[in-house]
């Protein structure tokens, strides 16, 4: 366990209030070289603006610069940061210590994900999936070929899938999943929910192909209506409602 | 079965599913006309085969709960392992199952129905 005096001496020159510690604990795993998963504990200061992602850095910045952590615009906005926090899959710059309200911060990769080392994970699995559900606008003509210009949309249409447009593919819906756990051809929450944005946009005509890639032993059909994707989801997106609706155009209940 | 989109598969997944909860509670409701060692004696067993409308509603019970179960273990075992040769094992291994199942239960109303029993 390593304690960062320097850190709480800088940071002490903030006059807004004292800091306080956290224990860290990181899960280290290098899949080329390691057997199982090890924990390492470091004791960093925090304020009560900092994130997870904040001690992190902290910790490769000045104690072991070689956890391997994925992360850019440390704004919820790229999606990098995935992690599991305490056990729950959370963006590390979305999470602030103070909201966790613990004394010790254990963070480990997302599950279901192959681990490339530490907290970095691979994402190839994942945005296949989205790839394969066309996740683009598909129709004959084209907006630049249209008289009009631009296809008008009413606030109602754009109602209907907005909040799926804020998918960051950020992972998190996925590693909470039971059936991804389980099942390693299940589609995934989060391609399932980006499958309903595009067929419940009115600009779209791809719907029928759209069901059709889903409608699969390893597609909608698998998920178990757990809700844990929606828990997670750091932008508020609602996958397993996503996912109930798609259903209804596959049983005839919405055209 | 393999060509079958899997939409249509669950639809008759649903619908067995209603189905058999209505019938079933007719079924309840039938045994309550007696009690329960009453109902479980050999001559009243008989009957209830001999009696054809209801040996009838047993016979759709039975391929009702054969096709809801079957494919509810074949989700089951799908979800379990993946790989080609192991899905499509599954998915013939649980339907000559349900055949087999309906089979040897259509055997017995069939036996008393024919006075074999």
């Amino acid at each position: 366990m390593a304690q960062v005096s320097s850190i709480a001496e800088e940071q002490a020159s903030t006059p807004l209030s004292p800091s306080k510690s956290v224990t860290l604990r990181i899960a280290r795993f290098n899949p080329e070289h390691d057997s199982e998963r090890k924990f390492m504990e470091f004791t960093i200061p925090y304020k009560k603006w900092t994130t997870v992602l904040d001690i992190i850095l902290e910790v490769k910045k000045y104690f072991d610069h070689s956890v391997a952590v994925r992360y850019s615009c440390r704004q919820a906005t790229c999606g990098s940061c995935g992690m599991k926090i305490n056990g729950k899959p959370m963006l590390a710059c979305f999470t602030k210590i103070t909201e966790l309200d613990s004394d010790v911060i254990t963070v480990e990769p997302m599950n279901n994900f192959p681990i490339i080392r530490d907290l970095a994970v691979r994402f190839e699995r994942l945005f296949e999936s989205h790839h394969k559900i066309k996740p683009y606008l598909i129709r004959d003509d084209s907006e630049i070929t249209s008289n009009e210009k631009e296809f008008l949309q009413s606030p109602k249409e754009v109602e209907q899938y907005i909040q799926f447009a804020n998918c960051i593919k950020c992972g998190l819906c996925n590693s909470a999943c039971p059936t991804m756990a389980t099942d390693s051809s299940f589609v995934g929450p989060q391609a399932l929910a980006q499958a309903y944005r595009y067929v419940a946009d009115s600009r779209d005509k791809g719907k029928n192909s759209r069901l059709k890639i889903i409608d699969e032993s390893h597609g909608i059909w698998r998920c178990h209506f757990a809700g844990s994707c929606s828990q997670v989801c750091p932008k508020g997106v609602d996958p397993a409602m996503g996912i109930q609706l798609l259903r209804g155009y596959l049983l005839g209940f919405r055209s | 079965m393999s060509k079958m989109r899997e939409s249509v598969i669950m639809k008759i997944h649903y619908g067995t599913a209603l189905a058999a909860v209505a019938l079933v509670a007719v079924h309840i409701l039938m045994r309550l006309t007696l009690n329960f060692a009453e109902s479980l004696e050999y001559e009243n067993v008989i009957a209830n085969y001999q009696f054809i409308p209801y040996a009838g509603m047993l016979e759709i019970i039975l391929i009702l709960l054969s096709i809801h179960g079957f494919n509810g273990l074949r989700v089951i075992l799908l979800e379990l392992k993946q790989g080609k040769v192991y899905e499509k094992a599954v998915s013939y291994g649980c339907v000559a199952a349900m055949v087999g199942l309906i089979a040897y239960g259509s055997r017995t109303i069939l036996m008393v129905n024919m006075g074999m029993v």
